[in-house]
């Protein structure tokens, strides 16, 4: 039997390289020994994107990406189809759930300096995954056509009348026609189930890649192929990715799949923060519910859009609540080059990044909490702090990073 | 690698020549290909048809209340404004932005204080102009949410901008400009057409 299956390897691996790639990708992958908890989220990100794949296909052969029928068509799905529910909340929650984990993905990046040199195009490849994600999460919310998709939509896709003088042509563009109807729910169909999810899969890919082309970095932010084993020429302090580290994502799986399941069993609303009461309303053209909120995993952003309320700089402030919108995502690309610090991981940098660190995930929480909140004139003034606060981690980072004191890096990696 | 690809000192003069020609026309060609596909997101003919004119009939809309209708799949008020509503337009002035409504966001007609054709009828579209949701109707005085200022006006839930009994904006909101009051015509006293400026048209 053995003899059998290895002639096939071999007769395989003429013609493909498959044994090649497994060493490569897996049993000959050296990944640093000392991955902690922060080291899950990667794992389970792909995790959540293939349970996306899955649910959404079988959500596609009942929904009806039609105006007039798209929210009868969820109604349908969640009443009538067998496992309808089931397959529905696995998605919904899901969607919430791969922010969850990408946000965690991306903050140990922040912590361990997985974005510094050589993983700066890693870092932006990441950010291009985020920018899909963010997308793929924005077209999703409109197909139920509820009120919340419909007005979440129009508030966005305002946003990019805001440009300068291409401004409404681009919305006519974005919309198939001058106001939000039939046209661009079922254009942004086309670009939730075929689109941004073709893009995503290339996207991940190139991102698995470029990190086997740098080796993993970790919690000690040290280089491990710096110390190799001079015979193997493996690196001292790495361990192969199979069997080590699938066998602990698997562990991680387990874990996060009890938490998932609670969710989708017990909380698939989660208290109006993962599917909100306003959208089992039918989209109402005529009427914006009292108080409109995007999901949670928009809110921080969608805090700082509110928050500028005066004109300056010649320009107006519905501008600059877009520009700070999208600059707050994008200025997160520029990471790499922000921080000057000698050091990577946050275990050697000193109190000022700590400190700067520690304000920026208050102020991504309050301004969270607050883009669920109606705007009063504390609430706006509060975004406005905050707003400042956030763009402060940023933008002082080249010099608060550089006069930083930080401890030394040790030569290995720490037990 | 790069050899194959790109333009480099080794090359002839002729293939160099080549390499950039063939650079340059498929640019083109890709730029040709693309335009029918981008083009095809542009409004269809059919939404572009479905622009027409709508004819309201106001004769039972009693002072104070605001009728929704929908024009070009936009919500349209149309707000009969009591004497008192009108006597506020003036008291809020200083607090707008806009109050002149010098900005172009209504016809000639009513660039005037109620911005409208009659004072006491106000027809807008009923979109905040920052970023497109529907403003509610608060007639109410100095409520406790909009603060012991507010003499009535549009509030919207989304940002938090304000607009007076005549959808012009307030000063330090999002919004930037007064709501836009669309094309209309009254084709007699009770009977407003809107989207057109003439009844031929109709």
């Amino acid at each position: 039997m053995s003899t059998l299956l290895n002639s096939m390897l071999e007769w395989i691996d003429k013609r493909f390289p498959l044994s090649s790639n497994w060493k490569a990708h897996l049993s000959e992958y050296y990944a640093p020994k000392n991955f902690n908890f922060w080291y899950f989220f990667g794992s389970l990100a792909l995790l959540v994107f293939v349970n996306q794949l899955l649910t959404g296909i079988f959500l596609t052969m009942n929904y009806k990406p039609d105006a007039s029928q798209a929210f009868a068509s969820v109604e349908y799905i969640m009443r009538d189809v067998e496992y309808g529910w089931l397959i529905r909340y696995m998605h919904s929650t899901g969607a919430s759930m791969f922010f969850v984990v990408v946000y965690l993905h991306m903050f140990r990046g922040m912590m361990y300096g997985s974005y510094r040199k050589p993983r700066e195009l890693l870092w932006l490849v990441g950010m291009a995954i985020f920018f899909v994600l963010m997308s793929l999460a924005f077209t999703g919310y409109i197909l139920p056509w509820g009120q919340m998709s419909y007005w979440g939509a129009q508030v966005i896709v305002s946003m990019f009348g805001a440009i300068p003088s291409i401004g409404d042509t681009l919305q006519q563009w974005l919309l198939g026609d001058f106001t939000l109807s039939d046209a661009a729910l079922n254009r942004f169909f086309a670009y939730h189930v075929v689109t941004l999810p073709l893009v995503l899969i290339v996207l991940v890919f190139v991102h698995i890649l470029a990190l086997h082309e740098t080796g993993s970095n970790n919690p000690d932010g040290i280089e491990i192929k710096a110390n190799k084993n001079p015979v193997t020429g493996i690196p001292v302090d790495g361990i192969p990715f199979h069997p080590y580290y699938t066998v602990k994502d698997i562990v991680g799986v387990v874990v996060f799949l009890f938490v998932f399941c609670g969710i989708i069993f017990f909380a698939p609303e989660m208290g109006g923060y993962f599917l909100e009461y306003n959208n089992f309303i039918p989209a109402n053209t005529l009427q914006t519910p009292d108080h409109i909120a995007p999901v949670w995993y928009f809110t921080p952003y969608y805090s700082m859009l509110r928050a500028v309320t005066v004109n300056f700089l010649g320009i107006d402030a519905k501008l600059w609540g877009v520009i700070l919108m999208a600059g707050s995502v994008v200025i997160f690309c520029f990471l790499p080059w922000l921080d000057r610090s000698p050091v990577k991981s946050i275990r050697y940098k000193g109190p000022y990044f700590k400190i700067a660190l520690t304000l920026f995930v208050i102020s991504f929480f309050v301004l969270g909490w607050l883009g669920t909140k109606s705007p009063t004139p504390l609430y706006t003034l509060l975004a406005q702090i905050f707003t400042i606060i956030y763009f402060a981690f940023f933008i002082l980072m080249p010099w608060y990073s550089k006069i930083d004191k930080t401890k030394p890096e040790p030569k290995r990696l720490q037990e | 690698m790069a050899d194959s690809f790109t333009i480099n000192e080794k090359m002839s003069g002729r293939r160099k020549f080549l390499v950039a020609a063939t650079s340059v026309a498929s640019g083109v060609a890709g730029a040709a290909i693309a335009t029918p596909f981008l083009l095809s997101m542009m409004p269809s003919e059919r939404a572009k048809a479905a622009g027409a004119p709508i004819e309201v009939d106001i004769s039972k809309l009693e002072p104070g209340m605001l009728l929704m209708v929908e024009w070009r799949g936009r919500v349209v008020w149309i707000l009969n404004r009591t004497p008192e509503m009108l006597a506020t337009l003036e008291k809020v002035e200083p607090e707008l932005a806009d109050p002149n409504s010098d900005k172009k966001q209504q016809p000639d007609y009513a660039k005037n204080r109620t911005r409208s054709i009659k004072p006491e009828i106000l027809v807008a579209e009923g979109i905040c102009t920052h970023l497109g949701c529907s403003p509610v109707f608060r007639k109410d005085i100095a409520p406790a949410d909009l603060g012991p200022d507010w003499l009535g006006g549009f509030f919207c839930p989304c940002h938090g901008s304000k607009f007076d009994l005549a959808g012009r904006v307030y000063k330090s909101v999002p919004a930037p400009t007064n709501m836009v009051v669309p094309p209309h015509v009254y084709l007699s006293d009770t009977q407003l057409l809107i989207g057109s400026e003439s009844e031929g048209s109709a």
